[in-house]
């Protein structure tokens, strides 16, 4: 029944992807190379396929070799998927660090109703600092630490500047899943002689699953970005930002090529909601009316 | 009229279940309780009865722990009512079930013992004998969302009977029932009270259930909330450990069951009276 439904659900995506191309190469097709000028506005863009190459154009390259004659002949879909792996382990630390955060930083608010008033402005405030403003700062306050011998390296920034836009949905989604049991609740648990710990443990931690499985979700998302954003201001090699940047720049001469970096960079985020979806069967014993 | 209705003949405790003297209760400038004196004696069932915002659930409250009187005494089975709350010497089941969906029916009527302590397999044989008591040993496995309004209030009593405590707390655990629901379980906490020995506090809207549950009613009135007259009520007599099934209904259609009913209700109505003198 539930992997049916699971099924059904992977079939839409599909389904919605299908359309998705059949839209491109219709748009192709029908409206004309030079995009639609009206008044000397163009309202709807190029369809030359230096614009918008053809789907098949963008798989092809994929299996194309990187750099034509060079002596590694890694292909483009290779060295995306290796990107994308890099960028996703960064990425998935940066949840980790900033999941970590996020929880300490809600159960503070819950504990201490100052904290909450203190704290939560800023919590919200840290999310309007554009991000490639952080970057240097990260990057330059990293280059002055040394833990034990172990040199900052550019990745760790990454996943910092990562971690900081995913803390954010957590400490919200926590804050609000600890904050949900209704009142007759925390007073059964008061009337049971529980403390503070025991009622976390027994009735606010399992309460906010609900809540904290959407704010993963959005997490999940925020780090990928935070990611790949991070590792293009931070100018890291490695990851799947750097290749966007270096396809972008090649891009007049060989679109196909950015276009199969920016399908990497979706199916990345893919795989961390769907990541996300493994958390969330494992806790669906917690899923209340919410989820 | 109520004195000769007090249970110390039940009371093989020797301590009264719940002692309150002098106890007020301000909200602010809200006088919640004023001045009130009240014994609950060991295995004795007392109703508080009276119109919202009298304070009836204030007292239940008071008596739980979960407020604290501005000034008087509370006991309870001896203790202070901190000590008490403590020593889980009370159980309580508000007007919702208040269950856990997340754990299952048995899961559940463990928590309490679970808080404090209490071994897994000890917990769970305990859950399965209280589940058989209220009458859903069938549904250890189930989750709360599975029952019925009716179930679910059973499961909660089991939760609140888990430490076995000698006082029951509650709060209109019947206020959301229907009522052909809601007398089977009056009778079905009959039983279990008197299977049991606890003391029960009840609170409720209803003047039926109070004469048809208690040994004692205690009608109150509001601004400020205070006892104006205590009822006997028409509590159906135990025979050892079982409760003769029609016991409740019988003593539905009793001459006696309807005087006690009048009783309460010419109680409430004057306490309406005097405080349309005071406003």
């Amino acid at each position: 029944m539930r992997s049916r439904g699971w099924l059904r659900s992977g079939a839409w995506a599909v389904a919605a992807f299908v359309l998705l191309v059949a839209l491109w190469e219709l748009a192709k097709l029908v409206l004309p190379a030079d995009g639609v000028t009206v008044g000397g506005t163009r309202v709807l863009p190029r369809t030359d396929d230096a614009a918008m190459p053809h789907v098949w154009t963008v798989l092809a390259r994929l299996g194309a070799p990187e750099v034509a004659g060079a002596a590694d002949p890694r292909s483009v879909g290779a060295a995306i998927a290796s990107g994308a792996l890099f960028t996703l382990g960064l990425a998935l630390g940066g949840l980790v660090l900033g999941g970590i955060a996020g929880v300490l930083l809600a159960l503070l608010m819950q504990r201490f109703a100052v904290a909450e008033k203190a704290v939560l402005p800023y919590v919200i405030a840290s999310q309007t600092v554009p991000l490639i403003a952080i970057a240097p700062l990260v990057v330059g306050w990293g280059g002055k630490i040394a833990i034990a011998g172990w040199a900052w390296e550019p990745w760790a920034s990454v996943m910092v500047i990562s971690s900081y836009l995913a803390f954010f949905p957590i400490s919200v989604g926590m804050l609000r899943g600890l904050t949900s049991p209704r009142k007759a609740d925390v007073e059964m648990f008061r009337s049971l002689a529980a403390g503070w710990w025991t009622t976390l443990l027994r009735l606010r931690l399992p309460a906010s699953v609900p809540h904290v499985v959407p704010a993963v979700r959005l997490a999940a998302a925020a780090a990928v970005v935070g990611a790949i954003v991070a590792e293009i201001s931070t100018g890291t090699r490695g990851g799947i930002g750097r290749l966007i940047i270096e396809y972008a720049q090649s891009a007049t001469g060989d679109p196909s090529q950015m276009y199969a970096a920016i399908l990497g960079a979706a199916v990345l985020g893919l795989v961390a909601a769907g990541a996300v979806g493994l958390l969330e069967l494992g806790l669906r014993r917690y899923r209340g009316s919410v989820a | 009229m109520s004195t000769e209705a007090t249970a110390e003949t039940n009371g093989t405790h020797g301590t009264q279940a719940v002692e309150l003297q002098g106890v007020d209760k301000s909200f602010g400038s809200v006088r919640a309780l004023s001045g009130v004196d009240l014994t609950v004696g060991a295995g004795e069932f007392v109703s508080l009865i009276g119109p919202s915002g009298c304070g009836k659930s204030t007292l239940l409250r008071v008596v739980a722990d979960l407020e604290e009187p501005t000034t008087g005494t509370v006991a309870v089975t001896g203790l202070t009512a901190r000590q008490a709350r403590l020593a889980q010497r009370y159980g309580i089941a508000f007007q919702q079930a208040g269950l856990l969906d997340w754990r299952t029916v048995a899961e559940n009527v463990e928590l309490p013992l679970q808080v404090h302590g209490v071994g897994k397999a000890e917990r769970r044989r305990r859950a399965v004998e209280l589940l058989e008591l209220v009458g859903l040993a069938e549904f250890a496995g189930s989750r709360p969302a599975e029952l019925s309004g009716g179930m679910q209030q059973r499961v909660a009593i089991a939760r609140a009977l888990a430490p076995s405590p000698r006082l029951l707390l509650m709060d209109e655990p019947f206020g959301a029932l229907d009522e052909m629901t809601r007398e089977r379980m009056q009778a079905e906490l009959l039983r279990i009270a008197g299977e049991t020995g606890a003391a029960v506090l009840f609170v409720t809207h209803s003047i039926p259930e109070a004469v048809v549950l208690s040994d004692r009613v205690v009608v109150m009135s509001p601004r400020p909330g205070r006892i104006t007259e205590i009822v006997s009520g028409r509590r159906p007599p135990v025979a050892g450990d079982d409760l003769v099934p029609d016991a409740v209904e019988d003593v539905r259609e009793t001459g006696a069951f309807f005087e006690a009913v009048t009783a309460v209700r010419e109680a409430l109505r004057k306490g309406a009276a005097t405080e349309g003198h005071a406003g």
